[in-house]
């Protein structure tokens, strides 16, 4: 498969994270898409006449969705990150797939602005975002309740790997997530995972270290 | 606005692969000012009030200044050299001092724990000795000396290096770092930041290379160096204070923070204040 990229995106890392935790070796071509615009040049546009990226070529298959990229890659690689087959559960999956949208437009156009000086309404931009951050906060939290850590079930899918990176990178917009307990709790779950991978903006999780003994133990 | 010696210094103030006639509007030490392509094909800068402002175009870049420029910009001799791939990496803003943005360029000690991996990994993370000067002849602050063990020092490198640096300030917001050259041994690849003060605690950031790398693409050097600035720039957004303190009573430096003594030190001596906090508060 190969992957139309810009190590920046977050909608391109959405789909190198998908394939790092599905096991799925990317070939990466990357695209100059800041200061060189190259998704906006013929070769590209004739492959996504959106002329955003990422794309994503699998033999004829062309996908220009990101979202569709993680079920496409969970589909060939491992299922179980769909989500079962249970209607609630299945339209849970779809639900926070849209909703990711929300966060590429208000938070994903936020950062753009603050970062590469992409043209926008800074203030309203923020204020969506932060109104998208605060349902996610509300589902999470009844997610816990639930005793589940994750967005549709007790274990991550691709729901939740196609609202990380926009959620993460908020600060780079200038949308604090200080608020938001329970978002930073997704986000330390998330990056717990096995063969998670980061992104500029986005680090690895640190080991925990030992609670300091109340007695001063070794020290 | 206060007078401040910086007025007088050159600034970048946009890519000249993307000037056009059009013009772009930024700001520069919080006066508005518009960059555009003149007829006669050189860059014409204007400030706030329409007046004209000094204008050349040197390294990728347009740069200008809100004084009078006592010199030219300074010289980068490798720049010229033949045989070196000249880099655009674009600009990135940043939350922070213009001041803070090259003070961090100058620090290795950082590399394991942010750029983990590419130009550092723990347990490699001493910082060993090296020489400090400012050298009084050409008014520029120089480390030498310096090396670090590095996993993936440059795009071209295979597999870990203990790479030689050298650093150079010879503006407040503009510095060079020199870096050994995986496919050429005995040149320097040239990596420099140029920084833009929009204001004391905003800025925008142009980084620009001239290396001696064929093999690899164009937009592979580009992302190398835009993931190294990105992953600084969550860290510049965040330092307290803000604006970089210049008083020694603020902070309590230790060895590896030798570059950045003698930066403020140079700073302070020239009276380079803007982004900078004079007096610990």
């Amino acid at each position: 498969m190969k992957l139309y990229d810009y190590v920046l995106s977050p909608s391109c890392y959405k789909v190198r994270l998908m394939a790092a935790l599905t096991g799925v070796t990317l070939d990466i071509r990357p695209v100059d898409f800041h200061p060189g615009a190259e998704h906006r040049g013929p070769e590209l546009l004739a492959l996504n006449p959106a002329g955003s990226i990422p794309i994503l070529e699998d033999g004829d298959l062309v996908l220009t969705e990101s979202s569709a990229m993680l079920v496409y890659l969970a589909a060939t690689a491992a299922p179980q990150w769909l989500g079962n087959d249970a209607a609630g559960q299945a339209a849970t999956v779809q639900q926070w797939l849209s909703f990711s949208q929300r966060l590429t437009a208000s938070l994903g156009a936020a950062r753009l602005h603050e970062m590469l000086l992409r043209p926008g309404d800074i203030d309203a931009l923020r204020a969506q975002g932060t109104a998208a951050l605060r349902e996610l906060e509300a589902g999470l939290v009844e997610r816990r309740i639930r005793g589940q850590r994750f967005l549709a079930s007790d274990r991550p899918t691709v729901a939740d790997i196609a609202c990380f990176p926009y959620v993460a990178l908020a600060p780079d917009g200038g949308v604090s997530l200080d608020p938001y307990p329970a978002i930073r709790l997704w986000s330390r779950a998330i990056r717990a995972i096995d063969g998670f991978i980061e992104m500029p903006g986005i680090h690895r999780l640190h080991e925990l270290k030992p609670e300091p003994s109340p007695e001063g133990g070794e020290a | 606005m206060t007078r401040n010696a910086m007025i007088d210094e050159w600034y970048p103030v946009g890519l000249v692969s993307q000037l056009d006639a059009h013009g772009r509007k930024t700001a520069l030490m919080g006066e508005p000012i518009e960059v555009r392509l003149g007829e006669d094909g050189s860059a014409k800068v204007t400030g706030g009030n329409g007046r004209v402002l000094p204008a050349c175009i040197r390294y990728g870049h347009v740069w200008s200044s809100l004084g009078d420029p006592q010199k030219p910009l300074f010289a980068i001799p490798e720049a010229d050299q033949p045989g070196r791939r000249l880099v655009d990496v674009g600009v990135v803003r940043v939350r922070c001092s213009p001041l803070r943005a090259v003070e961090n360029f100058l620090d290795i000690a950082h590399f394991p724990f942010v750029h983990t991996d590419i130009l550092g990994a723990e347990p490699h993370t001493e910082v060993q000795n090296y020489k400090v000067e400012i050298r009084e002849d050409d008014d520029e602050v120089w480390a030498t000396q310096v090396q670090f063990y590095q996993p993936q020092a440059a795009k071209s490198a295979q597999g870990g290096i203990t790479t030689q640096y050298m650093y150079r300030v010879p503006a407040p917001t503009c510095s060079i770092l020199y870096k050994t050259c995986p496919p050429r041994p005995g040149e320097w690849d040239v990596i420099t930041l140029f920084v833009q003060p929009l204001a004391e605690d905003l800025c925008d950031v142009w980084p620009w290379m001239a290396l001696f790398d064929d093999e690899t693409p164009m937009t592979d050097l580009i992302h190398f160096q835009q993931t190294i600035f990105v992953q600084d720039r969550s860290i510049l957004e965040n330092q307290i204070p803000g604006l970089l303190p210049l008083d020694p009573g603020m902070e309590i430096p230790t060895r590896a923070d030798l570059t950045s003594v003698a930066y403020r030190r140079w700073l302070k001596r020239h009276g380079y204040t803007y982004g900078a906090q004079l007096v610990a508060q």
